[in-house]
């Protein structure tokens, strides 16, 4: 960097000479970079994963077309079931501002593999009229498919799990015949048990569910209906149920994957191991840095410079280490999401994590660099005078 | 008459307290005026760093007064006195305590950033101590003589009126160490301005307006 260039970013002489003091010298300032790179990989890793597993967590629920659910009474997320009368689906359509509403099944299943061994999957039966929900982002077959008799459609990651080579394979669900008629990409779940999906009748024949019952009843409001108010018309209505609008019911199944089983906690202590590792690197650094320089504080501090600009230097090296290990850091980590998007687990690193982690990791730098503050100011300028 | 650059009466330092008290300085006057370079000389320990820190204001005598240009600096904040050094003073060291990863040039920026003068200023000062050609020189790549003269060089950024200088020629051999003290006296004598160098060096004494001999902490006549 040359000086015009420290110049024009205003970070005047104090920057030039924290950029200097760092890349003097410069395997330790490599050491620094990869360590804070390295924790920013850490970070995303743990934060993009905890977004991946929210988004596999509620992605069925945010890819149906419902503007409200009801869901039985006590129930705290979409893949563990329990039954619902029927009754519900008729007294829910003769709510004012209910456009319309269907039924939607979702249980568990044992899947029978063409080559042996079972698996237990999540089976989704939805109304195929409609459309409102069942499976999207269809790469082989098509949804017209679903409405023969015992078809279903799976997602391409899990189709060797399910032992499934090609379209038409025929399987056993609970021990009846079904073949497979389409493909999905990149419909993952958070329990790992793969997904399903299948016209309403079908999955009502394959589990041999009762005609009177179902699992949700899912719905749309009038065009211009009150949200709010026909929700609690609803839940007036059908007070054995809970009634979620669309967003209510994905934060309620998001925070029970995530918070109630500890498996978003788990990976948020992890990202917090990653940014207390990441300061414990750079405040090393910054710390050595700043002693290796003292006699150069302690000369400017004799020249009369004020604290500001000493400040400036310690802080710009701070910056200068976070910009420069922030930016290796997310590319590696977006190659990785990037990569991620094929394989089990989801890590989804978005531009605005990207650029949030670029705070965090200023913040971590400066956090680390305020006992380098505290030496730089603790020398007495006297000191250049004793040699 | 005018005012003396630096003014002190009565200067005591005590460092320390208890059995291990010294007494650095004991009951000392000095006085430096504009266009004059003075020598400070005497023995190892008697006093003349001390003295010079208290005359730059890096140093609060245990007894005693000292004024800048007629100012009595004794009610003065930190941040004040640091004003004041930055502005009224320029230090040369004995170990010269350049920054090693910055140019000349940018040395000299630093001071004439701090002083709030033109970064432009840097080679015409470069220029005055004839190192107008190692302008993007690092320390490292000078000898110990062109060392010290950017030293020099970035003291006078800003153009303070008053120098002080430790043992600049200390570490310097006969040839550079005439060559500095040449160029201390030439900055007293052409710029007006009151230079302050202590020395055990009589090149030094030769040069000088005035020398102030120092033993035990205490001025001899
Ligand atoms: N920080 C300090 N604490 C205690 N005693 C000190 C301190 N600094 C200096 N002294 C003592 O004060 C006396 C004067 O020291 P000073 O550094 O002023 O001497 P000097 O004349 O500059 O010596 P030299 O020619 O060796 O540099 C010495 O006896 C020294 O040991
Ligand atoms: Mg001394």
């Amino acid at each position: 960097m040359k000086r015009g260039q420290a110049y024009r970013w205003g970070m005047g002489m104090a920057g030039l000479l924290a950029w200097r003091n760092l890349a003097h010298d410069r395997s330790r300032f490599v050491v620094t970079l990869v360590g804070i790179s390295f924790a920013v990989v850490l970070i995303a890793m743990q934060l993009g994963l905890f977004l991946g597993f929210s988004d596999s967590a509620t992605n069925v629920i945010r890819h149906t077309r419902a503007d409200f659910w009801v869901v039985p009474k006590g129930s705290r997320n979409f893949e563990i079931t329990m039954p619902l009368n029927e009754r519900e689906l008729y007294l829910a359509r003769s709510v004012p501002g209910v456009a319309h509403a269907e039924a939607l099944l979702v249980q568990f299943a044992i899947w029978k593999k063409p080559g042996g061994g079972d698996e237990s999957v999540l089976l989704v039966g939805s109304d195929l009229n409609t459309g409102l929900a069942g499976p999207w982002d269809i790469v082989a077959g098509h949804l017209e498919d679903l409405r023969r008799p015992d078809t279903v459609m799976i997602d391409r990651l899990f189709a060797e799990t399910l032992g499934v080579g090609a379209l038409g394979t025929t399987v056993e669900i609970r021990g009846q015949r079904a073949r497979v008629v389409g493909f999905t990409q990149g419909i993952r779940s958070f329990t790992t048990n793969p997904w399903v999906f299948a016209s309403y009748r079908t999955a009502q024949h394959l589990t041999q569910f009762a005609e009177s019952e179902t699992n949700y009843v899912i719905g749309t409001f009038e065009p211009g209906a009150d949200p709010l108010r026909v929700r609690d018309a609803l839940a007036r209505i059908l007070p054995r149920t809970d009634v979620n609008l669309s967003e209510q019911f994905a934060a309620r199944t998001r925070d029970y994957w995530m918070f109630a089983t500890g498996a978003g906690a788990s990976v948020l202590v992890s990202a917090v191991l990653g940014l207390l590792v990441g300061m414990v690197i750079v405040a090393q650094v910054l710390y050595a840095t700043t002693v290796d320089h003292l006699p150069e504080f302690g000369t400017l501090r004799a020249m009369g410079a004020p604290r500001a600009f000493i400040y400036k230097v310690i802080l710009s090296q701070a910056v200068i280490s976070a910009t420069l290990g922030h930016l290796p850091g997310i590319t590696v980590s977006l190659l990785l999401a990037k990569a991620s998007e094929s394989g089990a687990a989801l890590v989804l690193v978005p531009p605005s994590l990207a650029i949030g982690l670029f705070g965090v990791t200023l913040a971590m730098c400066v956090l680390a660099s305020v006992i380098s503050i505290r030496k730089a100011m603790d020398i007495d300028p006297a000191m250049v005078f004793q040699r | 008459m005018s005012e003396p650059a630096l003014e002190a009466r009565g200067l005591t330092l005590v460092y320390g307290s208890g059995e291990t008290a010294v007494r650095a300085l004991d009951g000392v006057d000095f006085q430096a005026n504009a266009g004059e370079i003075q020598a400070l000389m005497g023995p190892s320990g008697s006093g003349k760093t001390t003295l010079l820190m208290i005359l730059g204001c890096l140093l609060h005598p245990t007894v005693g007064e000292v004024r800048v240009e007629g100012r009595l600096v004794a009610g003065l904040s930190n941040p004040a006195l640091a004003r004041l050094r930055l502005q009224r003073m320029g230090f040369i060291f004995q170990s010269y305590n350049l920054f090693p990863a910055l140019t000349a040039e940018e040395n000299i920026q630093v001071a004439l950033e701090l002083k709030g003068h033109d970064l432009a200023e840097a080679p015409a000062l470069l220029e005055l101590v004839r190192l107008g050609g190692r302008l993007h020189n690092f320390p490292r790549q000078l000898s110990g003589g062109e060392k010290q003269r950017v030293a020099i060089a970035r003291a006078l950024a800003g153009d303070p009126p008053i120098l002080l200088a430790d043992e600049p020629t200390a570490a310097l051999d006969s040839i550079n160490g005439r060559a500095v003290v040449k160029l201390l006296a030439q900055l007293a004598h052409e710029q007006g301005r009151a230079v302050v160098v202590v020395t055990h060096d009589p090149r030094v004494g030769d040069l000088a307006d005035r020398i102030v001999h120092i033993e035990d902490g205490r001025i001899q006549c």
